[in-house]
């Protein structure tokens, strides 16, 4: 659209990014780092390889199908097939352009990859592996593209390429004349030009990259012209919603009263689709009523005769047995629960579609646009080349938009309805109905005697996570949805071993999963299961220092496996002033944790003088990501990471009542506000030192551990059950 | 079908709609004005917040029938032109924004509360009970404090 009558140039580039990585992370993971004094424990999987390093080897064979393009403008735009939710991916991508290409930021146009089936594993975003798998690729293509506008300049002057550099948007030739990347963009395009060898910038020559830079988009967003998907004009479109069923999975049997409803103001159609009745209006507020009005009879849900109680009790029976036994020994044992959890990103699960009889066009906030693609098709009975699907920004994701339930609805609309609709789901649709973070139980053994620590188990029981959006498109996404105990179980065993880990050395070390398959709306929430799973070993990591006599802070010290981990440990404890005197009834809380390459630690003080409202007033983190891009986008989503583990810890989850979630809205789920925000935060992001590590999730489990800690401390009293306040101090909305 | 008229950033409006059609879906539906979100429909997130005759509300609860001769005032009209109202600028300047979706109602709620008071309290920048679903209350709390100092 915005090509249109621009020449521009294409970029492909075969790179290759190095899995050397992995195998060097490997070697130095089996070395026990220190720690004479303790008993060294063998490396986990996630030590050797993580999921970050099996993503990147999927998409190895295709991470080299990267678009940048030129214009004559001088505008250079790089197509990036990921998915921007707030996490700032554009930004730092942005950011890796005009480094290589010594160009100023604001001459960077990021857009958000259509659906591209043929780059196969390369076009998910999840796991916080975008730029640990983009760093490579994108700047040697933009490396690449470079040294095609050094050739084409050196060509129009005659001079050797060697003799040119680049600066803030133009070639420079040692005699002072100068050419723009845009009066170059059409030469540089010449399918005959002998361009140099593509290299990256050495990273030591980094002037952009690694400094702190604020969003590309934020202007848009404070002045209100960001689009999200429902804020598109796409002609003809109209307002939908759809009345759901009053539990999970429920099926609709008969609609009532569907006259009455079509005669309702503005009301244009109502349609059945499989999962509920839709309605489209000319108003959402048309919509909303028309659909509150349906009388529908419904089949029964799934999970009918589940409730919070019964899950919990099959989570407990669940959890498989430890295997040292406590008798020669001392020990200390622990038991942890955590409620689901709500995404409940702000901008509720949406999508526009327009389906003809030969074509269909979809616009959504998309992780995994190929399974969609596919997906839609099928169910359209359209040819894959038929159907287009947009990937647009979104409000927020924590890993909702893993799934494309919307777009696929919308598509199932449009189609019945014989015109483009715009597809929304209510807030008390998208707590009840959308996808959760599934309850967990945990089971925590220790075994010491004198200072060490002899062994350390720990048993997850948790409600199956949904992983049936596959690596991103149809072949594991069929896979998983193979039935129960052979495809998404044994990509949940993966997932849990290739990312959670226990950052110290405590002897013989095991973690296991069990799931319990339950016909609900799961998913990935951010950290997947190192929020709780590392959150519980936080809190028992507290519970043994004490056991041993010694302090929170340098029991982790001396046990931690790496030098990385002590150094966060070092500045949050520095900085924080941890062991500082607390007046009664305040106290501070220290939590660590290691993921995807990355480590931090957060210190937080909290205030429960008001038992009932409890609020963290401070906190301190540092994190170490081996190599930040944009560091004040890597403490935004520390920030976030911290509120997300203030909500669940404290106050926020869902209760499950017959077959459906209980909150309906902000009201009841209780997500953190700002009167529940520490009013003093201080965030460090450690020197660069290697690659990119994961920093998307990295925030959650230290947080979660920090404050429950520092609860446990200003109470007396040992949490076990999360979130600690959770009472259902509401009266639910209508089924 | 009922006729309003009302003044939406500065220019006069007429639109057909039933008296109780909230003023949410008037101005993103009918009226094309995109800036206030829709996140829950009973004034809870908050994300729409707009202004009415200067005060903050939240047009998802507000009768379309109840704005007639009023001025309405969205994140669209905020700015003079392409100079930015200070808390816009505070807001760019501690890049607040992540997701961005409810940025619009964090921000005309934080201009209405400075509206009221010149020199807010943490207390009363506790009282803004806006959703930001990705936590950037802190940003947001500087952001308020950095705006009011420059407004001073």
């Amino acid at each position: 659209m915005a090509d249109h009558g621009r020449r521009r140039f294409l970029t492909y580039l075969v790179a290759a990014p190095t899995l050397a990585l992995a195998t060097q992370v490997g070697a130095d993971a089996v070395a026990p780092a220190t720690a004479e004094a303790v008993i060294p424990t063998l490396p986990a999987p996630a030590d050797l390889v993580d999921l970050g390093d099996l993503l990147i080897l999927a998409g190895a064979p295709t991470a080299g199908m990267l678009v940048l393009t030129i214009g004559e403008d001088g505008l250079v735009t790089f197509r990036l097939p990921r998915e921007e939710v707030g996490q700032g991916l554009t930004t730092a991508v942005a950011m890796l352009v005009a480094e290589e290409l010594d160009l100023g930021l604001d001459r960077v146009r990021v857009e958000l990859d259509d659906a591209r089936p043929e780059l196969l594993f390369n076009q998910m975003t999840g796991s916080s592996n975008s730029i640990r798998s983009l760093y490579g690729p994108v700047r040697h293509t933009a490396a690449a593209a470079r040294a095609r506008l050094l050739s084409a300049a050196a060509q129009r002057w005659g001079v050797s390429a060697k003799d040119l550099r680049t600066r803030d948007g133009a070639v420079l030739a040692s005699d002072g004349r100068s050419a723009s990347y845009g009066s170059l963009s059409s030469e540089a395009a010449a399918p005959d030009l002998q361009a140099l060898t593509a290299t990256p910038k050495p990273e030591s020559a980094h002037t952009l990259v690694g400094t702190a830079t604020s969003r590309i988009d934020a202007r848009a967003m404070v002045t209100g012209r960001q689009q999200y998907t429902l804020d598109l004009d796409i002609p003809g479109a109209k307002p939908c919603m759809v009345r759901r069923p009053p539990s999970v999975n429920g099926t609709v049997e008969s609609v009532n009263n569907e006259a009455a409803v079509r005669a309702m103001p503005g009301v244009l159609d109502v349609v059945e689709i499989p999962t509920g009745v839709a309605v489209v209006a000319e108003t959402f507020g048309q919509a909303l009523d028309a659909k509150n009005a349906l009388d529908v009879t419904w089949g029964p849900g799934t999970v009918d005769a589940f409730s919070d109680d019964g899950i919990r009790a099959r989570l407990k029976s669940a959890t498989a047995p430890f295997v040292v036994p406590p008798l020669l020994t001392r020990h200390l044992d622990a038991e942890f629960d955590f409620a689901f959890v709500s995404h409940a990103p702000m901008e509720t699960n949406s999508a526009v579609a327009d389906v003809r009889p030969d074509r269909a066009t979809i616009w959504s906030g998309l992780k995994t646009p190929i399974v969609a693609r596919e997906s839609i098709a099928a169910a359209l009975g359209l040819p894959l080349s038929k159907v287009t699907v947009h990937v647009m920004q979104a409000g927020g994701s924590f890993g909702r938009r893993l799934f494309f339930d919307a777009a696929l609805e919308a598509a199932q609309v449009s189609k019945a309805s014989g015109r483009p609709v715009r597809l929304m789901w209510s807030r008390i649709d998208d707590m009840r109905h959308g996808r959760m973070r599934p309850a967990t139980h945990h089971r925590i053994r220790a075994t010491y005697a004198g200072d060490e620590v002899l062994s350390f188990e720990h048993r997850v029981a948790a409600v199956e996570t949904d992983f049936r959006h596959g690596l991103g498109e149809m072949i594991t996404s069929v896979a998983a949805s193979l039935p129960p105990g052979i495809g998404n179980a044994g990509l949940a065993q993966t997932l849990f071993l290739t990312t959670v880990k226990s950052p110290y050395h405590f002897g013989l070390t095991t973690q296991l999963l069990t799931e319990v398959p339950l016909k609900m709306h799961t998913g990935s929430w951010r950290s997947v299961y190192s929020a709780n799973t590392r959150g519980a070993e936080e809190i028992f990591v507290d519970e043994l220092a004490r056991s041993l006599g010694k302090d929170e802070v340098e029991f982790r010290r001396t046990f931690a496996k790496s030098d990385r981990a002590r150094a966060v440990l070092d500045k949050v404890a520095e900085e924080g002033q941890w062991g500082r005197s607390m007046p009664e009834g305040r106290a501070q809380g220290i939590g660590l944790h290691e993921e995807y390459k990355s480590c931090t630690a957060c210190l937080v003080e909290i205030d429960c003088g008001d038992r009932g409202h409890p609020r963290v007033t401070k906190a301190v983190i540092a994190a170490d990501v081996g190599r930040p891009i944009n560091p004040r986008g890597i403490e935004a989503q520390l920030l976030g990471g911290l509120t997300d583990a203030i909500s669940t810890t404290l106050r926020a989850g869902l209760h499950i009542d017959r077959g459906l979630p209980l909150e309906g809205s902000y009201s009841q789920f209780h997500y953190a506000r700002q009167k529940d925000s520490p009013p003093e935060v201080k965030i460090f992001v450690m020197p660069a030192d290697g690659e990119p590590g994961g920093a998307g999730e990295l925030g959650v489990p230290a947080a979660v551990g920090a404050i429950a800690n520092a609860f446990a401390r200003a109470t007396g009293t040992s949490p076990r059950s999360f979130p600690i306040h959770f009472d259902v101090d509401f009266t639910p909305f209508p089924r | 079908m009922p006729s309003h008229t009302f003044t939406v950033n500065g220019e006069t409006v007429t639109v057909e709609a039933p008296d109780d059609l909230p003023l949410l879906w008037v101005l993103r539906d009918l009226l094309g004005i995109r800036g206030p979100k829709y996140g829950c429909g009973i004034d809870v997130c908050k994300a729409c917040t707009s202004h009415l005759d200067g005060e903050a509300v939240r047009p998802c609860v507000v009768p379309v029938s109840t704005v007639a001769g009023r001025q309405v005032t969205t994140i669209e009209g905020l700015a003079d032109g392409d100079d930015l109202h200070p808390v816009q600028e505070a807001w760019l300047e501690q890049d607040v924004a992540q997701c961005g979706y409810c940025q619009p109602g964090q921000i005309m709620a934080a201009v209405a509360l400075l509206k009221r008071t010149k020199n807010p309290t943490d207390a009363d920048i506790d009282a803004i009970a806006n959703v930001c679903r990705c936590g950037t209350y802190f940003r947001i709390r500087e952001a308020i404090k950095s705006a009011a100092a420059k407004m001073r």
